[in-house]
C-alpha cells in the first residue's frame, strides 16, 4: 500500500467543505487538547480560527521551544542547473521560458562551494530542474562525491527519482530529500504541469514512499501556496505527513510553505495567502505535530522572517541565490524566483542572536551515517 | 559522592548542552548547576576544527565531557561514532543513545544492548540511555555497562517521572549507578528521583528552555542535593492506613 490508496479515498471538494464548515467551538476544542487530530487541524486552519491567532502563536512557541530549544538551523540552496524539460506555469526554469540554460561543471561547483563555506555553512541544499539527459543519477553521484568532504549535511531538491536511484545516492552522503507535491488538487496539477515527466501526478505523490523505503534520513514535504486553496492543500500535506510518519518511522520530516513569488513572465497566484494566514498555518502545523521541522526560505520578507522566528520555525535559509552559478560563477544569470530577504547569513545570524536564538550551522556529522 | 566506573563526582546532577540560546549562557548555567559531567552531542560539535563554540565554553577543570551518540540509528553507527568521539575528544566515556525513531526519540533496547557489549570490549565507559526496563538494566550490567540511564518520560517532554514504578524496581536491583535521564521538567521531579534512590539525574531541556537558565540550573542543583539528603535520612513510610485514635478491635484484648 502507498499513499495513493489513502489519498484516493478523499475528495478534494468534501475536504474543502468540511474545513470551511469548522466553527469557533471546533477551534476552541482543538486548542484545549494536548494531542490533536486531523479534524482539529482542519479547525485550526479554517477561517474560524482567525480570531484565535494570538493564542495559537503562544502555544506554538511553547511547543517549539520545548522540543527544539532556543536554536535555529541554517541552510542555503546551491542551484546546480536550470535545465528543465518540464513546463510549470509558475517557474522561472520552465521549459518554455526562454532563458539561457546552464548546468554547473565540477570546477564551477567547487567555486560555488568555496563561497558557501566562506559564509559559514555546513548544510547545503542542492537544487536543479528536471533534465534527465544531463542532470541524472550519475551526475548527482559525482556531485555528492565532490562536495561530501565539505558539508556535514547534504539535502536535495531535484526531480523525483526511482527507488534504486535513492538507494544509490544515500550511501554517498545524501541525508535529506525535499519533494513538494505543488498541489494535491489532481486536475489543477495537470493544468500547471502540462508537459514533461512532472505531469505524472501519481509518480510525484508516491515519491515520499520511495524515499521512505530507501531509508532516507529526512524528507521534506509541502505545496506551492498560491496554486490552489491553501487550506485544503495543507490538509492533504498533513494527511501525507501522518501516513509517512507511521509507515517510515525511522525518517525525520520537515515542512515548508513556499508562497508563489514573481519571476519574469510568470503566473499570478490564483489564491493569495496573506501574512496572517501564513502564521496561522505555521502554528496549526506545530499544534498538530510537535516534532516536525518547519522551514522558512528567503522568499519571505525581512520583517516577516524576523517575527516568524519565534512562532514555530526551526530552520531558516539566508544569503540564498536561486540561479546556477549565483554565488560565484555567474551572479547575473536568471533566478528561479526573486528572493525577498537579501540579508547575508551573518546578518541573519545576528538577527537570531538578538532574538535569543543560537544559529546552528552544524547539526549532523557526515561520519555518523 | 557519586562514583561511576572509578571516577568520583561531587555533584549528582548531570547536564546537557542542547537548546541553549548561546554558548555563553550555556556555560553560565552549567557553572551554576555545579554539574561535573556534561553531555554533548557529537553531531553538534566540530570534531575536525580546533575552535568549536560549544567545546570552547566547557573548558573547566571540574567539568568532564560525556559525548553522546544522538542521531545514530543502530549499534554499528553507534560503535563508529564512539570511536570517533574517543579520538576527537580524548575520552572513553560515552553516553550511548540509539534512537531510530526521530519522532519520540525512544531508545532501541536491542541495538543498545548490542552496542554496549561491543563497546565494553573496546574499553569504553558506557552510560546507555534506555527505557525504564528493569530486565534490560540487568542485561546491560552483564554486558559491562558503567551505569544505566532510564527515562522518566520522553526526552524533552518535561512530564516528570511517568515511569516511577519501574524506576523503583531498577534502583532496588541495580549494581551500577542509576541515572534518571529524560523528562525531568522541574526541580521537584529531580528531587523526587533522588528521594526514591536514584544515584543521579540528567537535566537539559528544563534548564535550557526556562526563562532564566542560570537560576533554574541553581534550582536543580539545590533540588538534587535536597532529594539525596532526604533519601539518606530515610523518608517516613507513606501509609494509606489510618492510625485510628479509637481502635475498633481493642475490645478483643478485654475479652
Amino acid at each position: 500500500m502507498s499513499f495513493s490508496d489513502i489519498f484516493d479515498s478523499y475528495s478534494w471538494e468534501e475536504t474543502s467543505r468540511s474545513i470551511y464548515a469548522k466553527s469557533a467551538a471546533d477551534v476552541e476544542a482543538a486548542l484545549a487538547k494536548n494531542t490533536r487530530t486531523l479534524e482539529d487541524f482542519k479547525a485550526l486552519i479554517s477561517p474560524a480560527a482567525a480570531p484565535y491567532l494570538e493564542q495559537m502563536a503562544q502555544l506554538s512557541r511553547q511547543l517549539t521551544l520545548k522540543r527544539f530549544g532556543r536554536v535555529m538551523q541554517l541552510y542555503v540552496p546551491l542551484y546546480l542547473s536550470n535545465e528543465c524539460n518540464n513546463i510549470c506555469t509558475y517557474c522561472g526554469f520552465s521549459f518554455d521560458n526562454k532563458v539561457r540554460r546552464k548546468t554547473l561543471s565540477p570546477m564551477e561547483i567547487m567555486q560555488e562551494v568555496a563561497v558557501i563555506k566562506e559564509m559559514g555553512y555546513d548544510h547545503v541544499l542542492l537544487v536543479t530542474g528536471e533534465a534527465n539527459q544531463t542532470v541524472h543519477t550519475d551526475y548527482f553521484k559525482k556531485v555528492l562525491e565532490l562536495i561530501r568532504p565539505h558539508f556535514s549535511h547534504i539535502s536535495m531538491e531535484v526531480q523525483p527519482m526511482d527507488l534504486q536511484d535513492y538507494q544509490e545516492l544515500i550511501p554517498l552522503g545524501l541525508n535529506t530529500v525535499l519533494v513538494y507535491q505543488e498541489t494535491y488538487h489532481r486536475e489543477d496539477y495537470r493544468k500547471h504541469h502540462p508537459k514533461g515527466k512532472k505531469s505524472n501526478f501519481e509518480y510525484r505523490l508516491e515519491t515520499p514512499d520511495r524515499l521512505g523505503e530507501a531509508g532516507i534520513h529526512k524528507m521534506g514535504l509541502g505545496v506551492l501556496i498560491g496554486l490552489e486553496d491553501w487550506r485544503t492543500d495543507s490538509f492533504f500535506t498533513a494527511l501525507h505527513l501522518g501516513y509517512l510518519e507511521k509507515k517510515y518511522w525511522k525518517s525525520k520530516y520537515s515542512l515548508s510553505f513556499p508562497r508563489l513569488r514573481p519571476f519574469s513572465g510568470g503566473l499570478e497566484p490564483k489564491v493569495e495567502m496573506n501574512d496572517r494566514e501564513l502564521v496561522q498555518l505555521i502554528c496549526a502545523y506545530r499544534l498538530l505535530n510537535e516534532e516536525v521541522e518547519l522551514s522558512i526560505s528567503t522568499r519571505e520578507s525581512t520583517v516577516f522572517r524576523d517575527h516568524i522566528v519565534k512562532l514555530g520555525i526551526t530552520a531558516i535559509s539566508a544569503g540564498s541565490k536561486t540561479n546556477p552559478g549565483g554565488y560565484a560563477v555567474e551572479p547575473e544569470s536568471l533566478e528561479q524566483f526573486e528572493i525577498s530577504d537579501e540579508r547575508s547569513p551573518a546578518a541573519i545570524a545576528e538577527m537570531l542572536r538578538e532574538q535569543g536564538y543560537e544559529p546552528v550551522w552544524k547539526d549532523w556529522d557526515s561520519s555518523l551515517a | 559522592m557519586l562514583t561511576i566506573a572509578d571516577k568520583v563526582f561531587g555533584s549528582r546532577l548531570l547536564t546537557g548542552t542542547g537548546k541553549f540560546n548561546s554558548a555563553v549562557l550555556m556555560e553560565e548555567a552549567l557553572l551554576a548547576s555545579g554539574s561535573e559531567l556534561v553531555t554533548v552531542a557529537l553531531k553538534r560539535v566540530d570534531l575536525k576544527g580546533q575552535d568549536d563554540d560549544i567545546l570552547g565554553h566547557l573548558k573547566h577543570s571540574h567539568i568532564s565531557l560525556l559525548p553522546n551518540t544522538s542521531g545514530v540509528r543502530n549499534a554499528k553507527e553507534a560503535v563508529f561514532a564512539a570511536q570517533l568521539a574517543r579520538e576527537a575528544l580524548e575520552t572513553n566515556w560515552l553516553k550511548l543513545e540509539i534512537h531510530p525513531d526521530p519522532k519520540y526519540l525512544m531508545p532501541d533496547p536491542i541495538e543498545t544492548l548490542k552496542a554496549t557489549e561491543e563497546l565494553a570490549k573496546l574499553g569504553f565507559i558506557i552510560l546507555p540511555y534506555i527505557h525504564a526496563d528493569p530486565v534490560l538494566c540487568k542485561r546491560l550490567e552483564d554486558a559491562g555497562t558503567a551505569a544505566v540511564m532510564p527515562l522518566g518520560s520522553a526526552i524533552g517532554s518535561n512530564k516528570g517521572l511517568k515511569t516511577i514504578d519501574f524506576l523503583e524496581m531498577i534502583i532496588s536491583q541495580s549494581n551500577v549507578p542509576v541515572i534518571v535521564d529524560a523528562g525531568i521538567g522541574a526541580p521537584s521531579d529531580a528531587a523526587k528521583a533522588m528521594e526514591i534512590g536514584a544515584d543521579a539525574v540528567l537535566v537539559n531541556t528544563a534548564i535550557a528552555v526556562s526563562g532564566d537558565p542560570v537560576k533554574m540550573a541553581e534550582a536543580f542543583k539545590i533540588a538534587v542535593v535536597a532529594g539525596r539528603m532526604a533519601y539518606e535520612a530515610k523518608l517516613g513510610a507513606i501509609s494509606s492506613l489510618a492510625a485510628a485514635s479509637s481502635p475498633l478491635t481493642s475490645f478483643l484484648d478485654e475479652l
